[in-house]
Formats: structure tokens, sequence, C-alpha cells
């Protein structure tokens, strides 16, 4: 497939590796945020073939893995409704709630559908219009164009049956998070391409200048991050802080302004909880006032959740990149894909997940970062 | 979740006002909404988000990475000497070895 082949080559991938290898001459730790990034690094034996000096700490950038689990509860609250037909990516089902997961609540008999484009669940509203049609909107940046463009449509269309439960959050505030938080290790960060490709890249040179660390926009294959890592490496080395885009062919700038003004047009900022990290100041996206009727939060009063983590779960220190998957006692044993304990475990880009479905079971010592001279 | 593919847009069409397109991935076609995307024209390349065409591909640029990655090293000094001029950051380059030399030489 064009665009994609070629950006696997091994041979390439080794000449990138070895190139690494000759340029860095002590330490680093570069966290990749996306979760889709953790997911080809770790498939790929990407952390493999890389210099012993050049550590890859995974970010929060799972969607998934940080839907705050009062989110999930209410899902489950509305998905349980007689009269709702409940819409869903995928990778959501398995996810657990504080009793539930959507996939029980279908087994029970609710009617919760997978869809694949935002689109499909206004389709299925305009077919059904005896019933409430509620889709999940979750995501990062880039999956806000599609949903906020389902809710414009519904609207435009008058599609009344259709509400969203949106719970969106935004790549930047978690960066400051991560710089912020005690121990933090990051030296420099890969920024996520398809985030940046819907959003550009403007906002990133005041980060990088505030935290001083490089910030490279990287792409998703075996090359396009290997590249990343090289030129964020080439940066640390010189002792720089700018903010470079290795992911050109589909990356620009200003990113989608299309996009940008359709999701100002429906969302606001708010203040939003990941799960295992906490509340991060205006690090989500909700519906706006104008489209208040089509929140499910505000069509259906969800009284009672009382939401309970499991107590073994140490999904928070991973996502922050404080622990490897490895680390936590329950990886691979009372955790697991079939019996997770953490979101980090059902995504196939949580972190977890992708150790154990790729084999990391026991973690390697790395050496110790050493203190940064300025 | 934040996983786009790559795929060539074979047909574009008007949908309830909507500009949707048959989005072909390496053999199967998919409907795409294409309503962020007004210059996108049949024959182009594109990367697709749960249904949605979010960038147009470069050519220019990939055909660019790729001519990086073959050419690795003697790119790196060109580029490095760029850098050099182009930013003014006040820190010096690591390597400074003069172009046209082997940078098989500077390997440690
Ligand atoms: S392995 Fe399971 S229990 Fe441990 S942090 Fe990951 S998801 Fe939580």
């Amino acid at each position: 497939m064009k665009y994609l082949t070629e950006y696997r080559d091994g041979a390439k991938a080794q000449r990138l590796a070895a190139e690494i290898r000759r340029i860095v001459t002590q330490p680093w730790a570069i966290m990749e945020v996306c979760g889709g990034q953790t997911h080809s690094i770790i498939r790929n034996g990407i952390d493999q073939i890389l210099p012993e000096q050049v550590e890859m700490i995974h970010g929060p950038g799972c969607p998934v893995c940080v839907t705050p689990l009062a989110a999930i509860d209410k899902a489950l609250a509305i998905a349980s409704r007689p009269e709702v037909i409940f819409c869903s990516f995928g990778d959501m089902l398995r996810v657990p709630g504080s009793n539930d997961d959507l996939f029980k609540i279908k087994g029970a008999g609710g009617d919760v559908r997978v869809i694949y484009s935002p689109l499909d669940a206004v389709r299925i509203a305009r077919e059904n219009p005896e019933r409430e049609v509620v889709f999940l909107a979750i995501g990062f940046e880039t999956t806000a164009p599609a949903n906020a463009m389902a809710v414009k449509l519904a609207k435009q269309q008058g599609i009344t049956n259709f509400s969203a439960l949106v719970s969106h959050v935004l790549v930047p505030p978690a960066i400051e998070t991560i710089m912020n938080s005690p121990g933090n290790r990051v030296n420099a960060f890969l920024a996520a391409g398809h985030v940046c490709c819907v959003t550009g890249f403007a906002e990133y040179p005041a980060l990088a200048a505030k935290y001083n660390v490089p910030i490279v926009v990287t792409g998703f294959e075996p090359l396009d991050l290997l590249e990343g890592i090289r030129r964020t490496v080439l940066q640390l080395e010189k002792g720089q802080a700018k903010v470079e885009n290795a992911y050109p062919r589909v990356v620009s700038e200003q990113g989608n302004r299309a996009a940008q003004a359709v999701i100002e047009e429906v969302f606001e900022v708010t203040d939003r909880g990941w799960r295992g990290i906490g509340t991060i100041p205006g690090s989500g996206w909700r519906l706006n006032s104008d489209y208040r009727e089509f929140d499910a939060e505000y069509k259906f009063t969800v009284s009672d959740i009382s939401t309970c983590e499991s107590p073994l779960c140490r999904a928070g220190e991973v996502l922050k990149g404080a622990i490897k998957p490895n680390q936590c006692q329950a990886f691979g044993k009372e955790c697991t894909p079939r019996t997770p304990l953490g979101a980090t475990m059902v995504s196939s880009e949580g972190a977890c997940a992708a150790y154990y479905n790729y084999g990391r079971f026991v973690h390697l010592e790395r050496p110790a970062i050493a203190e940064q001279v300025s | 979740m934040c996983l786009a593919v790559p795929g060539k847009v074979e047909k574009i069409y008007d949908a309830q006002g909507t500009r949707m397109g048959k989005v072909n991935f390496g053999g199967v076609i998919k409907e795409v909404c294409l309503a962020y995307l007004p210059d996108l024209e049949e024959g182009d390349y594109t990367i697709v988000h749960v249904g949605f065409a979010i960038s147009k591909i470069d050519e220019e640029s990939a055909q660019q990475s790729l001519r990086t990655f073959e050419e690795l090293g003697l790119l790196e000094e060109e580029l490095e000497e760029l850098r050099e001029t182009d930013f003014e950051t006040g820190v010096s380059a690591v390597s400074s070895s003069p172009k046209g030399s082997s940078p098989s030489g500077t390997e440690s």
C-alpha cells in the first residue's frame, strides 16, 4: 500500500537506528504522547533496536485509557435504558466501569452498537426516530472533527433523537501536567502526528520554550518514529529545544482550518478528569450551549454515580510514564486483556496491553538518567 | 484510537449536502466524509480517521522524507550547516566536520 509499506522498510530502519547510535552520547528519556505510537513502537520492537541510552517513555495518549471512570459509568447507565440505542467505537466496549462494561450491558440485553464513523450514529438515529440514539464521543483532537461534524449535521438535519456523551481530551495541557509532575524524567516529546494534522503545531513552541524540551511532530510507521526520535536526539545532544515537523507529508503548521472551524462552532474548552491522573484544567472539550439539546449529559439525568477503581491498578503511574507496565504487580497475573483491571490493559493502544500482547513480561533495567547540565 | 490510514480518493460526490467520497485502502473501498478537505481531488491520497479525511498527503514531502532515509549521513551534514546558519541559538553544534568528508569517519 502506497504511503505505508515504504515506511516499514527493515534495512532503512536499521540505518536510522545506527544513525541515532552514532549521534547519542548520553542517556535521554523521550516520551511519545500518543498511544498509537506506543503500540507501533512495541509491536515493531523499535525500543529494542534503539541504543540503550535512548529510553522511550509511554505517555497518556490513549483516549480509551484516560476517559474518566465517571464518564464510563454514565455511559453504562444510559446504555442500560430500554429506549436507548448506544453507539460507541469498538475499543470502548471492554473498558471497565466501576461494576460493568458496555460488553456486559450488551450481553444483558442493552442495544449497544459498534460504529466505525460518528456519522453512522446519526444515520441510525435518522432510521430509528422512535428510539433515543446516544453516541459516546471520546478522543483526542484527532477525533474531534468527526465527532463535532456528527453533532452539527444532526442539528442541521433536525434529528432530535440523537445526542452525544462527550469526553474529549487535549494533548498540550497533558504535556504540561507531565512536565510539572514530581519526579518527571522526560527530556523531550514526540508530538502525535494525527493530533497535529488537525490542530497544527503553532501551540507547541511556547511549551518547548517554557519547559526547555524539544518537541518533534512524528508519524506512526516505524521509519517515521525512528526519524522523529533521531531528530529529537540531535536536538538534545545540541542542547536545543525547538519544535520540528518530522511528518510533513501529513502535517502542516496551521493544521486543518476547516476542521478547526467546526470544532470551534460545536465545542468549548472545559476542565476534564483523566482516568488515573486526575483533573487537568482546560484539558477537554464539551458541547457548547448552542448544542446543549444534543448533550446526553443534559438529556439524561444520571445520578448515583459513585466510582470505584481496582486497588491493584497502577495505570495512573503508567500513563504518566513513572513506571513501565511490567513493573505493576498485577501485570500478566490478575490483569490481562481478558481480565483487565485498568483501561490501559483494554485498548490495543494502552501501554499495558501493548506490553502484554508483544511479550514484554520482564522489566529491563535502564541506566539512570544523568543530571542534565545546562 | 488516533489511528489514521492513507487511502486513494476514487470518487467524490454530494450526499444530503455533505461532501463525501469513496476511498480505496489497498483494495478495501470505504465511504468517507471529505467535508474538511474542500480542495481534495479524485486521484489524491488522504489520511482517514474514523470515516473522515483529515489531511491530504503531500507527495513532495513524502518523497523528501524517503530520500532522507536513503541518504542519511550525507544529508545530515548539509542539514547541520543549514541549521547553524538558520537558527542562531548560541549553542555550538556537537560535530562540525567539513562537508564532503565520509560520515562513517565520525563513528564512535
Ligand atoms: S497491568 Fe493492569 S493493573 Fe497494572 S497498571 Fe496496567 S491495567 Fe492497571
